[in-house]
């Protein structure tokens, strides 16, 4: 018959319609500002600078090597490399980001810069309620607003968080073990040489 | 009882007798021109109030329907939200773009408003109120409403945009194609009642069997025509499932797509006041115009009996609006050419038979079997050569 | 002669003029409109509600719409026109302006002989009456024409469409 199947769509819409004034459970909206959906663990939107420690600027683990700023695909990251050094997460001197812009507005969340940090300094964030006033400098954030803690990290991203920490913990003892090995060397009279070649090995690796 | 019935009879007349009161104090030279304003400025006053409650009812219903809300922040139960979007296309910038047509380009909309407010002069809104009872009216209501058809073209030409122009062609093919079935179901109702005047057209059906009105829609040729009436309308206002010419996920928003600010508004007033008065002349034509459906319920002012019908008619847009998807180009001509006017031709010839025929039992059933069994084989021959299966995926089951 | 038949008389001439007169043929069509929209206005005025109303719903709504499609088709719509030459422009306005003198004479001559102006006779009975008892042959031969007019237009639009393929 025609139109049969028209009826039948338009009770399955009346059913629909008043079938949510009675039945919550059939309302899929989330009352946005009063409640809000639990993220999942992998959320991610933009990227943040970890830091080790209580001092942002002391504890920062960009090591301003600017690879993430080479990878980025929409260049939102903007690095000035320092004149001089600071011990890194490992406790080597290295030198560290005198300036670190991520144009948020530029990001497209990709992860890439992520991917290709070899120190683990740049992660992804969660928050999302990042409306601002100042549509150009509200949504540059600068070195001090990107730098966020790992006791942070580590409550936002718990596992991967956990596997980064292992990882530098392994890191920082070889690190502590290479320097214990070079004080054992340096005591029976070593020689300048030696030194130089274990700070050689330990920069390859 | 009968001091009941006056005062049943106040209330009714109540608006008449205001304007009446009015027209005492004006001066006799201004008396023709107090009187237009007297009449029209209520029009003008209640329907874009009609719209505004509507685009709210609209957006409430659709979330309903799709489980959603619906607007809810905006005052009590999101009611202000017609408020808010007044405000946002006033305040918003009018952008033109720098190729248009300017002049085409600013007339489109008002065209549009203008002819889609010039057809309520001739709907009756109550016993005694109507703007201008013209002996043609129901032609009148036609040739005014086939001007909308014009502003579309406007529209679309001027803004010198792809997706304007296909959005406007679409439109004047889906709109020319379905005036003819729109006028051509109205035509039975102009035969049975003798005339073209939409007052005498209500006055007619306006009367009672027992406790049953004689409306229109009451008799074989008379649900036909109705729903013949309804399913151009529908098309005649572009509204799903005849929406092509606006079609978001295809020519983003038709032929006002470079349209901005107020006058995207008024677009949408345009549309929303062309729907209502559609519906306005389906309810004259078919549905007893502000008559009483039960002679037991005369009491009830004439104008709320007008509004209810005509807000049960809007509530039925919003559901096929949220049950219907779009159909194709194809599929729209087809329908249009191949069932709509030749169901409505043959329902004149019904009308006919009906007129003709002694009044009766076979009448009933002549006619009846004349209409049904045209519109069967007409769908047939629509359906013919489309095998309906249930769809299969090679990669997705 | 009211201030209302002056006003749709202006609208009238200008539109028509503006139709024949601008360059765009979009605007051309939009001016015929004008034009048209005035005319029904006048029927209005003299009280023929029928015929104003049909003559907005045929070609306001139809004629004019029709008028707009093949101007988009056929991309004239985009072009300049060439202007004519000037032997053209005089022949045309000579003719045109014979026409009027023609049609002047005989409209004041039939006023003059008719005497007092009856009511007009243009209700919708009395139209349709006349169409199907006086005037049915020519209403028939004119249907027939126009059926063949469509059968013609859709042959060859198929044929068009065959050759394409």
């Amino acid at each position: 018959m025609l139109g049969e199947g028209i009826l039948k769509g338009l009770t399955e819409t009346a059913r629909n319609f008043f079938g949510s004034y009675v039945d919550d459970e059939r309302l899929t909206t989330v009352q946005y500002p009063e409640e809000r959906l639990e993220q999942i663990e992998a959320t991610r939107d933009f990227p943040f600078l970890v830091y080790d420690g209580e001092d942002w600027e002391k504890g920062m683990r960009c090591v301003s090597c600017q690879i993430c700023e080479k990878e980025c695909p929409p260049k939102c990251i903007s690095i000035e490399k320092s004149k001089d050094k600071k011990p890194d997460a490992t406790g080597k001197a290295q030198f560290y980001p005198a300036k670190f812009d991520i144009d948020i507005s530029v990001c497209m969340s990709c992860q890439i810069c992520v991917e290709v940090c070899p120190f683990d300094a740049i992660k992804m964030d969660v928050v999302y309620e990042l409306s601002t006033e100042d549509r150009f400098g509200g949504l540059l954030l600068n070195k001090e607003q990107l730098s966020k803690s790992n006791e942070y990290y580590n409550k936002i991203h718990p596992t991967e968080a956990g596997a980064v920490d292992a990882a530098l913990a392994a890191e920082r003892e070889k690190a502590r073990q290479a320097a214990a090995a070079k004080a054992a060397e340096a005591k029976p009279a070593a020689t300048a040489v030696v030194g130089a070649a274990a700070v050689e090995r330990d920069g390859t690796k | 009882m009968n001091g009941s019935v006056r005062m049943a009879g106040t209330a009714d007349q109540i608006f008449v007798l205001v304007k009446q009161w009015l027209m005492g104090y004006v001066p006799g030279a201004l008396q023709p021109l107090a009187s237009a304003v007297l009449s029209v400025v209520p029009v003008l006053l209640v329907f874009p109030l009609l719209f505004a409650i509507t685009t709210v009812l609209e957006r409430k219903g659709l979330g309903r329907i799709q489980n959603r809300y619906g607007p809810n922040r905006a005052g009590f139960f999101g009611i202000l939200q017609p408020m808010a979007d007044g405000i946002k296309s006033l305040t918003k910038e009018d952008i033109i773009p720098r190729s248009a047509d300017h002049l085409v380009h600013l007339l489109a909309p008002l065209l549009l408003v203008v002819a889609s407010f010039l057809v309520y002069a001739v709907l009756p809104i109550g016993r005694n109120m109507v703007i201008a009872n013209l002996n043609a009216g129901v032609l009148f209501f036609f040739a005014i409403g086939s001007m909308v058809e014009l502003a579309v073209f406007m529209a679309g030409w001027s803004s010198r945009s792809k997706y304007s122009l296909l959005g406007a062609m679409r439109a004047i093919a889906q709109m020319i194609s379905y005036e003819m079935p729109l006028v051509l179901s109205a035509v039975v109702v102009i035969m049975a009642a003798g005339s073209l005047s939409t007052v005498t057209i209500v006055t007619m059906q306006a009367t009672y069997t027992g406790i049953w009105p004689h409306w229109y829609v009451f008799t074989p040729w008379g649900l036909m025509g109705f729903v013949l009436f309804m399913i151009a309308a529908t098309a005649e206002s572009n509204r799903s499932p005849f929406d092509l010419p606006e079609g978001e996920s295809e020519i983003i928003a038709g032929y006002y797509i470079e349209y901005s600010g107020f006058k995207f508004a008024l677009f949408f007033l345009g549309e929303y006041l062309g729907m209502f008065a559609t519906s306005a002349m389906a309810i004259t034509l078919f549905l007893g115009g502000w008559a009483a459906p039960f002679s037991f319920l005369t009491w009830i002012p004439s104008y709320i009996w007008f509004f209810v019908k005509l807000l049960a008619l809007i509530m039925a847009f919003i559901w096929v609006r949220g049950t219907l998807p779009r159909l194709r180009m194809d599929q729209l001509m087809n329908f249009a050419w191949k069932f709509m006017l030749p169901m409505s031709l043959v329902n004149i010839l019904c009308a006919g038979v009906w007129h003709f025929m002694a009044a009766g039992f076979v009448r009933w059933v002549v006619v009846a079997v004349l209409v049904a069994g045209t519109c069967y084989l007409l769908s047939q021959r629509l359906k013919r050569g489309k095998r309906v299966a249930v769809r299969t995926y090679r990669f997705a089951s | 002669m009211t201030v209302t038949f002056l006003i749709l008389a202006g609208v009238t001439i200008v539109g028509m003029a503006a139709a024949m007169s601008l360059r765009n043929l979009v605007h051309c069509v939009l001016s015929l409109t004008l034009g048209l929209v005035g005319l029904a206005g006048l029927f209005l005025e003299l009280d023929a509600q029928f015929v104003g109303f049909t003559q907005i719903l045929v070609y306001v709504g139809a004629v004019a719409i029709l008028a707009m499609f093949a101007v988009m088709m056929t991309r004239g719509a985009a072009q300049q026109q060439e202007s004519r030459p000037t032997s053209v422009r005089i022949s045309g306005v000579l003719i045109a302006g014979g026409v009027f003198l023609v049609l002047a004479w005989a409209m004041c001559h039939g006023l003059m002989t008719l005497g007092a102006p009856v009511q007009p006779e243009a209700e919708v009975k009395q139209i349709g009456v006349a169409l199907m008892r006086s005037y049915v042959l020519p209403l028939e031969v004119i249907g027939l024409l126009l059926t063949a007019a469509l059968i013609g237009a859709g042959v060859i639009a198929m044929e068009e469409k065959r050759g394409a393929r």
